[in-house]
């Protein structure tokens, strides 16, 4: 694949136990993109996220990013070089405040934050108002828009999402999708895992889908959106 | 409530306990039995304060305090106890003598404890700490017990089961009281500090801490080895107020005294685990005429005796727990915002009281 990959998966497994979650897939995420892996549950999506930020271990392959290995780095040398995970159920810190939460995303960092707080509340006005409350206290589009931001405040190159409309009401799924973008046309690369993948086709510009452990599928987001097979597996056959 | 005002309030509490100390400290008020209670607290409050920093901010369930403690207390027996009593004390067997060499102030004493035990925290931390829940509960008690049976067997280094008396005491009560003051403003500094919200991120949710790039295996060694390191102080200052120590007093039940501090005032609240520290202590020993046996009209009652102390502090432990199952004060801090509110409150209610009762 070409070098303006600024993350580029080759031959990736992951394995739990004797189980293969993740069977030598290969794919790149082009800087400035947004790209989509979707399929269904124990497809090894999250697997692949959690592969690449360091959770789990890779069982075998190649991790690049702008050219260096990551597979076999800590998580906290991951982050510093610039991906964050927004993980899997929003998993706030729920007794800590809104300000404190985003604080944290920013530990790796040692300058100042100020203008990067300013910038999160800036995408979401919501947070700003509320940021003294306990973020346990806050509604499920909240938490997911603080997992967000709290991922952003590392000043990632790369975001990672893993499902990040997952329980949450088409009206604030909605708003979630445009905030990715939002954050993407600032210069973001995003690499997103997702179930609705309606939503998540129409937001990429590149896209994988998965099935038990490998890519079965690729093309950009309009192709697969148009593809038969995918209308009939993910989108409901009778919709447009 | 203005900034100005809460100021105010907290230089007045802070000058109050001070001149109380020092009118304590002159026997102007009080007697002996008092003070001692009273410094009992305030070292229990170091200890109880560095095993909430592990239990309740960072949410490692660790129940290794004893031995920690053990290691501060021995450290300020061996290290300080007069060179001239030594035979004496060491009389089955004697001292090993490049020990017995090493005379240390009562500061560097405590100060090599608190280094030891934070050594010592590392050393095992680092394959202890990947548990989780009740393993590592279980692998930090056994340790603790560990400390305490090699301490009763090295004869020559702590004296065995024999332990060591003739400590110089504490002739001050500015001693227990200014410790207390230091380590828990330098605990409750870590805990404002990036770290300490590392640690509550690590309680909270240790995968998504993780995601955010906090190492967990050096941060959660960091916060035990802390803890460790206040509790040996404690330790110290502990073998000093009692003038001796013997290994038979670390036993586990040991810690279980700091648990219940730190349940009672609110797992990851320090205001909350020091003044439940001072209501333990004071109250365990208010409760002492439970076991003083009781005789009403000549009839002596049988159930006073030396351990109803004990039951009734059990049965009020319990109403507690089901009442107030958080703790005094949760995982919040005693701010005068919060007095302000309640007083408020109340005083509300009160009057909403008076006006029903006039209405009626």
């Amino acid at each position: 694949m070409s070098s303006e990959n600024i993350l580029e998966i080759s031959g990736l497994s992951v394995s739990y136990g004797g189980i293969r979650a993740v069977k030598e897939i290969s794919f790149g995420v082009p800087k400035g993109k947004v790209v989509t892996l979707i399929g269904a549950n124990g497809a090894g999506k999250s697997s692949t996220l959690r592969a690449i930020v360091g959770l789990e271990k890779p069982a075998g392959g190649s991790i690049l990013f702008n050219g260096a290995e990551l597979s076999g780095l800590s998580t906290d040398a991951i982050v510093e070089k610039g991906i964050t995970l927004v993980p899997e159920g929003r998993r706030v810190f729920p007794n800590l405040s809104v300000l404190e939460n985003l604080k944290i995303g920013a530990y790796m960092r040692k300058d100042d934050l100020t203008a990067d707080i300013a910038w999160v509340y800036g995408l979401f006005p919501r947070l700003k108002e509320r940021s003294w409350q306990k973020a346990g206290t806050l509604s499920g589009g909240e938490q997911q828009m603080l997992a967000i931001g709290r991922a952003l405040m590392s000043k990632p190159a790369v975001i990672m999402m893993d499902e990040p409309s997952l329980g949450l009401a088409p009206i604030i799924v909605q708003g979630v999708f445009d905030i990715i973008r939002e954050i993407n046309r600032q210069g973001v690369t995003i690499l997103l895992v997702e179930q609705n993948a309606n939503m998540a086709l129409k937001a990429a510009d590149l896209a994988c889908v998965m099935e038990t452990g490998t890519i079965t599928m690729r093309g950009t987001g309009a192709e697969l959106l148009e593809n038969d097979e995918i209308r009939a597996a993910y989108l409901g056959k009778t919709k447009k | 409530m203005s900034k100005k005002t809460k100021n105010i309030c907290t230089a007045i509490t802070v000058l109050l306990a001070v001149v109380l100390i020092a009118l304590f400290d002159n026997d102007v008020i009080g007697n002996a039995y008092v003070k001692r209670v009273l410094n009992l607290a305030a070292i229990y409050a170091i200890i109880s304060v560095s095993m909430n920093l592990v239990n309740g901010f960072t949410g490692l369930f660790s129940l290794g305090q004893a031995g920690f403690m053990a290691i501060g207390a021995f450290s300020v027996a061996i290290f300080t106890v007069p060179a001239e009593y030594i035979n004496s004390i060491f009389y089955l067997e004697p001292m090993a003598p490049w020990l017995a060499a090493i005379r240390l102030p009562f500061v560097a004493a405590l100060l090599v404890g608190g280094l030891i035990a934070a050594g010592l925290s590392l050393l095992i931390g680092y394959p202890v700490l990947r548990l989780k829940s009740d393993y590592l509960a279980i692998a930090t008690l056994g340790f603790s017990e560990i400390i305490r049976i090699v301490f009763t067997q090295m004869q020559t280094i702590t004296n065995g089961a024999l332990g060591i008396n003739r400590i110089p005491g504490i002739t001050t009560m500015w001693v227990p009281f200014g410790a207390a003051a230091v380590c828990i403003g330098i605990m409750v500094l870590l805990i404002h500090s990036s770290y300490g919200r590392a640690f509550q991120a690590i309680r909270e949710d240790d995968i998504a801490a993780e995601a955010m790039g906090i190492n967990l295996s050096a941060h959660k060694n960091l916060a035990f080895a802390v803890s460790s390191f206040f509790t040996a102080i404690g330790g110290g200052l502990y073998a000093a107020l009692l003038t001796s120590v013997d290994p038979k007093q670390f036993y586990f039940t040991m810690t279980y005294n700091f648990l219940l501090i730190i349940v009672l005032g609110g797992m990851g609240s320090v205001t909350g685990t020091v003044i439940a520290s001072f209501i333990i202590t004071g109250g365990l020993e208010w409760l002492r005429f439970f076991d003083e046996p009781l005789t009403i009209m000549g009839v002596s009652i049988p159930l006073f005796r030396s351990g109803l102390r004990m039951v009734v502090f059990s049965v009020l432990l319990m109403l507690l727990v089901l009442f107030y199952s958080r703790g005094l004060m949760g995982q919040k801090e005693f701010s005068w915002d919060g007095i302000y509110a309640r007083c408020k409150k109340i005083k509300t209610n009160l009057a909403g009281l008076s006006k029903k009762k006039g209405g009626a």
